[in-house]
């Protein structure tokens, strides 16, 4: 894997609606909060990696060259990441090859979005070419929910047993996202409420949905060496990563026993020699802007058998006090600024190794997973942190 | 609380020309012609639709061109009754993967011919597996929308 990498410190906006803040500004504020996590400067910083959703979100084209400044750039190496949705997990891989690579010691990655300032679900049909999917693929939920019925249907899941799950899932996150001081979507919400919400695309329903956010997160990336030499103790290693794509058309491959999550996370467990994910890991950042997908990853990374997923939810086994936590964050369903929501991810299992996630800390976390999913089903990004080596 | 600061309204619009090459052509030629036309990798032997330069596996030719069927198998569907700028179809609509019969891939297409206003008819109508057959436009321009939608059989 190279030479070791830890993260040393991290920086989040507070997510939501900011039309408070232009989007340099935006960014800057995520960049300024984690120099004053790590207490580094600009002048640490070996490169600069940065990434967003298609140019299309906010209708400016290269962003990491507008926001160079904001980013503290300027006179170092820059490159952009851009995988869709899991933009934030490979914008984290991008950095991890940087300092692994040694090509460089200290990498300041940023990943940033303002969804308010466009439509995000007309950006997101960009995604599909104009032939064929264009037509069909109704934005991200209509995607979602396609996939969500193939996998009840495949298992015979009742519809009222999904969504007696999904609702628990929504429940829990947004309770969840209260201890989180940076979440966007702040609303006491009951199981009744989320099963009685409005439709968005059968079966997904408002309360499963995630939020358009505007939000930035900033982390920084250091060699061994440098994390000696600055005589850091509390860091999060990187113990594993994995990414892995598939056919681009939705139909051409099968979106429930999922190549690409199942292989990402194989990878990232067999370099963190991680054997049982449910007992091996802490916790776990899944990407989950719905409900349903949020299952169907469970199943997919090992967390349980195929099918299983609803029951397990049910038994609270990834709740806050379950077997293993999954978005103790209030995750991506409570907040999802796209292009930062996969280091966002990873960010937040790396506050939980390091013991500073406050609130929502998993008591003596030592291993978690951050994880994201990008384009039409087809990419999933995974990247493992544990607070030893 | 928070102080509201202005916003500017901007709006791009762009015009591009798409080419469709070979393959693209001759499958939507079909279209106009009320056929749905796939083809076969000549080493995995999976008939792919819509049709194809390469097989995306085996990353050879998929050159053998057949017409296959205009009925199959609903393999998933979802509803859609939100609207976004720019949307190419008006909701509500069902959004559908079909198998068709004797291919290897789910086809995305709609899936319509009956009351959509209603979710709850919709749902009694509308099962996984149910078998689907497609409808044509009478004006056909050699667009993927030639096929109006398939209809429940
Ligand atoms: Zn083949």
């Amino acid at each position: 894997m190279g030479r070791p990498v830890a993260i040393i410190g991290v920086g989040q906006t507070k997510h939501g609606r900011r039309m408070d803040v232009s989007y340099p500004d935006l960014v800057r504020e995520a960049v300024l909060r984690v120099f004053e996590d790590t207490g580094l400067t600009p002048d640490d910083i070996d490169g600069v990696v940065s990434g967003t959703m298609p140019s299309m979100m906010e209708g400016v084209a290269l962003t990491h060259f507008y926001f160079a400044d904001a980013m503290q750039a300027v006179g170092k190496p820059i490159m952009k990441t851009e995988t869709c949705g899991s933009t934030g997990v490979s914008i984290a891989h991008t950095a991890f090859y940087w300092v692994s690579s040694g090509m460089a010691d200290i990498v300041l990655a940023v990943g940033h979005e303002k969804m308010n300032e466009g439509d995000s679900q007309a950006t997101m049909t960009t995604v599909a070419e104009p032939f064929y999917q264009h037509y069909f693929a109704a934005g991200a939920p209509g995607v979602f929910s396609m996939q969500s019925r193939l996998w009840a249907d495949r298992y015979g899941i009742s519809e009222e047993k999904i969504r007696d799950a999904a609702a628990y899932i929504s429940k829990t996150h947004h309770d969840s996202a209260f201890d989180n001081p940076y979440a966007h979507v702040k609303v006491k919400v009951t199981i009744e409420d989320v099963k009685n919400s409005k439709i968005i695309s059968s079966p997904v329903r408002l309360l499963d949905v995630c939020p358009n956010s505007d939000g930035a997160c900033a982390v920084i990336f250091a060699s061994e060496e440098a994390v000696h030499k600055l005589g850091r103790e509390k860091v999060a290693w990187v113990r594993g990563i994995g990414f892995r794509g598939e056919e681009y058309y939705f139909g051409d491959s099968d979106k429930v026993v999922w190549q690409s999550a199942i292989q990402a996370a194989k990878e990232a467990y067999d370099q963190a020699g991680i054997k049982d994910p449910k007992k091996d890991l802490d916790v776990a950042e899944v990407y989950n802007p719905f409900t349903f997908q949020e299952m169907m990853f469970y199943e997919c990374f090992g967390f349980c058998g195929f099918g299983e997923a609803p029951d397990m939810v049910l038994g609270g086994a990834f709740a806050r006090g379950g077997q293993l936590p999954c978005a103790p964050s209030g995750g991506t369903l409570c907040t999802n600024p796209i292009g930062a929501t996969g280091l966002i991810r990873v960010a937040e299992a790396a506050l939980q190794v390091m013991g500073k996630a406050g609130d929502h800390q998993i008591p003596g976390a030592k291993m978690a997973l951050g994880h994201a999913m990008g384009g039409i089903d087809q990419f999933n990004g995974v990247m493992i942190v544990g607070s030893e080596f | 609380m928070a102080k509201e600061f202005k916003t500017l309204l901007n709006q791009i619009t762009l015009p591009y020309e798409l080419a469709y090459g070979a393959t693209w052509t001759r499958f939507f030629e079909g279209m106009k012609e009320k056929k749905i036309y796939g083809t076969k990798c000549s080493k995995c032997g999976r008939v792919l639709v819509p049709a194809r330069t390469f097989c995306p596996q085996c990353f050879v030719d998929a050159d053998q061109w057949l017409e296959v069927s205009q009925e199959g198998t609903l393999l998933t569907w979802s509803y859609a009754n939100y609207r976004y700028f720019g949307m190419p179809t008006d909701p509500p609509f069902i959004s559908a993967m079909i198998l068709l019969d004797g291919t290897d891939v789910g086809f995305l297409h709609l899936v319509a011919g009956f009351d959509l206003d209603d979710f709850d008819v919709v749902r009694q109508k509308v099962k996984t597996g149910m078998k689907v057959k497609a409808v044509w436009e009478d004006d056909r321009k050699g667009h993927i929308m030639d096929i109006s939608y398939f209809e429940p059989l």
